[in-house]
């Protein structure tokens, strides 16, 4: 058992050159594809729960899904199929997704790197702080997206009356005369849900980045300090974010599906549909056909494209990311 | 490496174990500064949802709105254990579901997860990378259209309208496995031969040299999916009332109108409250795992 873990070493060794290791490690007649799979019997096993599971509960309905984009299908009655004729319809014919698809991009432009930045800056800064202070801090950032559905809040802050929030203290300091109806004016919609979700969106990489800065490894800053690094804005290029690449992958795609999908505070705050559809984004599209309308065809082909969409930039995103620290 | 700091210099000392290492004082005071201001921004919205909680009803409809309540009250929390006394299936049975469901889920999440992450980020098997890569096109994939096939599936294999139906696909969400994989990567391989050589089985592996090491990214892990499980209300296939989780019941009192405001807002209080308590849990050991673990080369 020994031995043959032994060379069970030799094989398992590359690990972040995964495809440069698969490549010169392609099956020799030694090593045929059979013999490589029962030497990683326990990798199998391993990942077996796991695998079986997501196949069930993910894979077959995204597939299902994707399936149903090429189908008339209003849930109760079996799918027709149709071809291409939900995506015909989708790009010549419906000028709502256009402005969907324009609103997404430019609410994912803005909050997606604003956003990464925040919580790649913020998790940094309070990693420089201790103790009862840093944890403190990380709650205060945290909690307004840990905190369910308390963005509520802000339909306070932006009422339409001389009540809300905001009105009062513009209406306080002169700056308007009458009150602004703000989810209901087309040029500020997409603006509020902007402020909005920034205010959202240190979640999961924020608290991944938290994370990813403990473990870098501490006698890296010592050895860095002698080999000239000056200050902490070296130490962070040369050091800090090269050691949590891992995390800032991951955190680039929780963001990208982030900004891509949102949908939830534009139809708490702006309504679905919102005036003159300045909220609507891809996915309030999706649902407006999907929940609203029963045409779960259709909602399949809005989400295959929105689909395509996310993983283009995850390709470009994960490029430059590659650069970081070189 | 327990050294005493005194003054304002020990708000500053980094964790890494030495002290103010390529840092000045100005940049510190900056930053200090800068984090002071975005704090407040971040927490008056939910210094709001708080407050409200404590507004007798008159309060809660006085325009403008104060920040802090005039005279504070527990009317709204009382309301509230009317309400909820009044249910027809008991509270007490809700929060046993939300045990169930949230508990069940996250810890069920971050040990499948884990365990399968393990292999993918330090074995070379053949179809490794396929199945990384799927999973994270899964993760950009919009949840609201898998839906009904979602049902059919959970129909289909005829555990709908119980707690499985909502445990068992949140076992294998792509993002614990993502977020595990990323962590576990940065193990050095060193410490896994060594163990090898030992003659440490690959679960033994796992358990004692893998999960110890990445105690933060299985917390954070928990942490999210905490939240995730917590804010499921299940309400797709949990058809008995007896089998919804608390979040269901609570939600059903904010949406019963304005009479109910008062409930509503320490509603929303508690809605907060849960995952935000379960953080600072998870948060304090984070920090401590952090201080003790010399365990990395």
């Amino acid at each position: 058992m020994v031995k043959s873990m032994r060379s069970n070493v030799k094989i398992d060794q590359p690990n972040r050159y995964s495809l440069d290791a698969a490549i010169n490690l392609r099956p020799t007649n030694e090593w045929s594809l059979i013999n490589r799979i029962k030497k990683n019997k326990a990798s199998y096993v391993l990942i077996a729960p796991y695998f079986i599971l997501f196949f069930i509960f993910t894979v077959l309905p995204v597939i299902m899904s994707m399936a149903l984009g090429f189908t008339n299908f209003n849930v109760l009655e079996p799918p027709e199929f149709i071809g291409w004729g939900n995506y015909i319809r989708l790009f010549l014919n419906d000028d709502i997704f256009r402005i969907a698809i324009k609103n997404t991009l430019i609410f994912a432009v803005i909050t997606g790197p604003i956003s990464y930045l925040m919580c790649l800056i913020f998790a940094w800064i309070i990693n420089e702080f201790k103790g009862k202070i840093r944890a403190f801090v990380t709650l205060i950032f945290y909690a307004p997206s840990i905190s369910g559905n308390a963005y509520v809040v802000w339909n306070l802050i932006l009422r339409g009356d001389r009540y809300g929030i905001l009105n009062g203290i513009l209406l306080q300091l002169d700056l308007i005369d009458s009150p602004i109806i703000w989810m209901k004016t087309e040029k500020y919609v997409l603006m509020f849900l902007i402020i909005v979700q920034l205010w959202l969106s240190l979640g999961t990489g924020f608290l991944t980045f938290i994370a990813g800065l403990q473990t870098i490894d501490k006698a890296l800053y010592e050895s860095a300090a002698i080999d000239g690094v000056k200050n902490r804005w070296q130490e962070l290029w040369y050091i800090t974010l090269p050691s949590m690449k891992p995390q800032l992958l991951f955190g680039a795609v929780m963001q990208i599906t982030q900004s891509f999908a949102v949908a939830d505070i534009s139809i708490q705050l702006a309504g679905n549909p919102s005036v003159n559809y300045a909220g609507t984004t891809i996915v309030t599209h999706l649902l407006d056909y999907g929940s609203a309308r029963y045409e779960m065809g259709y909602a399949s082909a809005i989400a295959t494209v929105l689909f395509l969409l996310m993983v283009g930039t995850n390709k470009l995103v994960q490029k430059l990311l590659r650069k970081v620290g070189n | 490496m327990k050294r005493v700091y005194g003054g304002r210099k020990k708000l500053f000392r980094s964790l890494r174990g030495h002290r103010n290492l390529n840092r000045s004082m100005a940049g510190n005071m900056t930053l200090f500064i800068f984090m002071g201001i975005c704090s407040v921004f971040m927490a008056v919205p939910l210094v709001f949802v708080i407050s409200n909680a404590f507004k007798p009803l008159d309060e809660l409809f006085r325009y403008p709105p104060r920040l802090f309540p005039r005279y504070p009250s527990f009317d709204n929390f009382a309301d509230l254990l009317v309400l909820m006394s009044n249910s027809w299936v008991p509270f007490s049975r809700y929060i046993l579901n939300t045990i169930m469901i949230t508990g069940g889920g996250t810890l069920g999440h971050v040990i499948v997860a884990s365990m399968a992450a393990y292999p993918l980020a330090k074995h070379d098997f053949p179809g490794k990378n396929i199945l990384f890569n799927i999973v994270v096109l899964s993760l950009m994939f919009t949840w609201q259209v898998t839906q009904v096939p979602n049902y059919l599936i959970i129909s289909k294999l005829g555990i709908n309208n119980t707690y499985l139906a909502v445990i068992l696909p949140a076992f294998a969400y792509g993002l614990g496995l993502y977020l595990m994989k990323q962590f576990i990567e940065q193990i050095q391989d060193s410490l896994l031969e060594a163990a090898r050589l030992d003659g440490a089985s690959e679960y033994k592996i796992y358990r004692s040299i893998i999960m110890p090491n990445v105690k933060p990214a299985w917390l954070t892990l928990a942490v999210l999916q905490f939240q995730t499980m917590w804010g499921n209300t299940g309400s797709q296939f949990l058809r008995d009332e007896q089998l919804k989780p608390l979040q269901y019941a609570l939600l059903q009192i904010v949406n019963s109108g304005p009479a109910r405001q008062g409930a509503a807002a320490v509603v929303t209080l508690i809605i907060a409250a849960i995952p935000i308590t379960f953080f600072i849990i998870c948060q304090s050991s984070i920090i401590e795992t952090m201080t003790t673990s010399g365990m990395k080369e």
